[in-house]
């Protein structure tokens, strides 16, 4: 019940910031510079004035503003995003074809920092005041700092052009023509070098995260009660401190989604992996206005989706939650 | 303690605070050792480095001087990382005062407002602000500014809810002193260490976000930045990954080196809350 009630409300609220962006996203379009019809006719070859009111007709756009308003918020509430001015394809169907590998991707980055985060942070809260705790947090604090694009190329350099480990383009080998398992393993060794690079700056912020978290979490009174028991320090570590070090660690992964929406555009740009970031970066370079403000709208609804998922989590993770809830 | 003695305390951000200086010395030097625009062709492309003299870094895929380059680049981020963190503390101070000193439903709606903005997933929508507008410094500076004001929001509202019911605040009131004239005279100036210690580190993420703009070709096509030359030299990579190297270290420097300042001046204005390192 409670939980049925939590739902409701984050929905509710998600509805009212994909309508706001839908109207921030028309407002956009408006300021785009150029006449829609004139690219087109521009890319097209033809630019007499009747080809011209021709296009604007079949796109609406020799409506007045608030029709194409309308138009616009009931298309995407229909889930018509209209069609990509480039490739003449909705931009729907585009979106959809890209997003099981950005999902992949990201998925997979967000486990891998997860984890790794978590297990370096708790181990620099084991070592505060020794070098090699001070070794891990200098480190976070590196990977924290370097652009992603550029761990990317370099990443490209060193496992695929100079080492030939690692493949460093695309989702799988073309023309290989691999089926069942094959497939899969093709697929993972493609997906090592874009996770990893997405995934280190993420692991960054766990680790300085969790680390924090710990040291906040170890000086509760609970902890000193199971260190005066007796309990031996490794299940103190893991039962008393890691297990609430947690829960502001969920909330910040759920907070940190946004970012990986943003770092998946860099790292599928550089690594060719067909995700919608590649397609954002293909959008931009042809300045296809209307397939960019589609991918926009989506990112933030994957954001949103994220967002519920990480409260649900939360409310699961700590039961103080659910009396607080609605 | 003086105050730069707690920040030299941490050796981190003097380490740090050395960095910035020599790259802000980068960025002023660069007229003077290099007078010539760096667009300018001056050499056979994808010279290595080291292989000539007056070319330690070699040249680009258009024979462009690489050092010429990283050192005008300088300039480009650092303007631009100060100068749209200022416009954010412009944007992000006074909502976050006029919501945490009013608190109610001016904070309520204020609040709603930011929460919008941290919804939206930064990067994308900077992108977008970006193309929209057309590339250009202003709107380089404009598009990091509006997605990177809410922390600063949330800040200073916190700040401004825990100081509004202090005993100084309550004279000033009874004194007769304007709403305004509290928020401006007698809150905002004891929330300026935590605003100082987060503008120092958001200058460093608006770096890393300029970065990544330009490497998408969203950068001021008149002006030289260290993330254009790493997207230039993207698809060359294989040939000339000095093209790209050589940037990259000079951004993560520079980020590096704010993160380590900033770091520092945390333990030297805030020494009660300053954690064990």
């Amino acid at each position: 019940m409670v939980y049925a009630r939590l739902i409701l409300m984050r929905l509710f609220k998600a509805v009212i910031v994909l309508f706001l962006i839908v109207i921030f996203n028309f407002l956009l379009i408006q300021l785009a510079p150029g006449d829609p019809a004139a690219i087109l006719a521009g890319e097209a070859g033809a630019a007499d004035q009747e080809f011209l009111d021709q296009l604007r007709e079949r796109f609406g756009l020799d409506q007045p503003m608030y029709v194409q308003l309308w138009h616009y918020v009931s298309g995407i509430a229909m889930l018509d995003f209209g069609y990509s001015y480039r490739l003449g394809v909705p931009v729907f169907d585009l979106i959809m074809d890209r997003l099981p590998a950005t999902l992949l991707l990201t998925g997979t980055a967000f486990v891998l920092s997860l984890v790794l985060g978590i297990v370096a942070g708790s181990m620099a809260a084991a070592r505060v005041k020794k070098p090699s705790g001070s070794l891990i947090m200098a480190l976070a604090l590196v990977f924290y700092a370097t652009p992603l694009f550029w761990v990317a190329l370099m990443s490209v350099v060193v496992f695929s052009v100079y080492l030939g480990w690692l493949p460093a383009y695309g989702l799988y080998t073309v023309g290989a023509g691999h089926t069942g398992l094959a497939l899969v393993l093709d697929v993972a060794k493609h997906l090592v070098l874009p996770a990893t690079t997405l995934a280190l700056f993420f692991m960054a912020i766990y680790t300085r995260m969790t680390r924090t978290s710990m040291l906040d979490a170890a000086q509760q009174d609970y902890v000193k009660t199971a260190r005066a028991k007796g309990l031996k320090p490794g299940i103190i570590q893991r039962r008393h401190v890691l297990r609430n070090a947690l829960l502001p660690i969920i909330t910040l992964a759920g907070l940190q989604a946004g970012q990986m929406v943003g770092g998946a555009i860099l790292t599928e740009t550089v690594f060719a992996w067909p995700g919608i970031g590649r397609l954002m970066f293909e959008a931009l370079q042809q300045r296809d206005y209307n397939l960019l403000l589609g991918i926009f709208f989506f990112s933030a609804a994957l954001v949103i989706v994220f967002n519920i998922i990480t409260d649900l989590v939360y409310s699961l993770a700590d039961p103080r939650i659910k009396k607080g809830a609605a | 303690m003086s105050f730069f003695a707690r920040f030299a305390q941490n050796r981190g951000a003097l380490v740090g605070l050395i960095i910035l200086l020599l790259i802000i010395a980068m960025a002023i030097l660069a007229p003077l050792l290099f007078p010539e625009s760096p667009w300018r062709m001056v050499q056979r492309p994808f010279l290595p480095p080291l292989s000539q003299d007056g070319f330690p870094l070699g040249t680009d895929t258009m024979g462009r001087n690489v050092a010429s380059g990283l050192m005008h680049g300088a300039w480009v981020s650092l303007l631009i990382g100060l100068v749209s963190t200022s416009v954010a503390l412009l944007i992000g101070v006074p909502l976050g005062a006029i919501a945490g000193y009013y608190g109610g439903i001016i904070d309520d709606i204020l609040m709603r407002f930011t929460e919008f903005f941290q919804t939206i997933p930064n990067f994308a929508l900077a992108i977008v602000l970006v193309a929209i507008m057309q590339p250009s410094i202003t709107s380089i500076v404009l598009a990091i500014a509006i997605v990177s004001w809410p922390p600063v929001a949330r800040l200073v509202r916190a700040e401004f809810m825990s100081l509004r019911n202090r005993e100084y605040v309550e004279a000033a009131r009874l004194v007769g002193q304007s709403n305004t004239t509290i928020i401006l005279r007698q809150i905002l100036p004891n929330t300026l260490s935590p605003i100082i210690v987060l503008a120092s580190l958001m200058v460093a993420t608006a770096i890393l976000l300029e970065s990544a703009l330009s490497f998408l070709g969203l950068g001021d096509p008149n002006v030289m930045s260290w993330g254009y030359m790493i997207g230039a030299a993207r698809t060359v990579i294989r040939q000339a990954w000095w093209l790209s190297f050589f940037p990259g270290v000079a951004i993560l420097l520079t980020v590096l080196a704010l993160n380590l300042v900033g770091e520092g001046l945390d333990d030297a204005l805030n020494p009660k809350l300053s954690r064990e390192r």
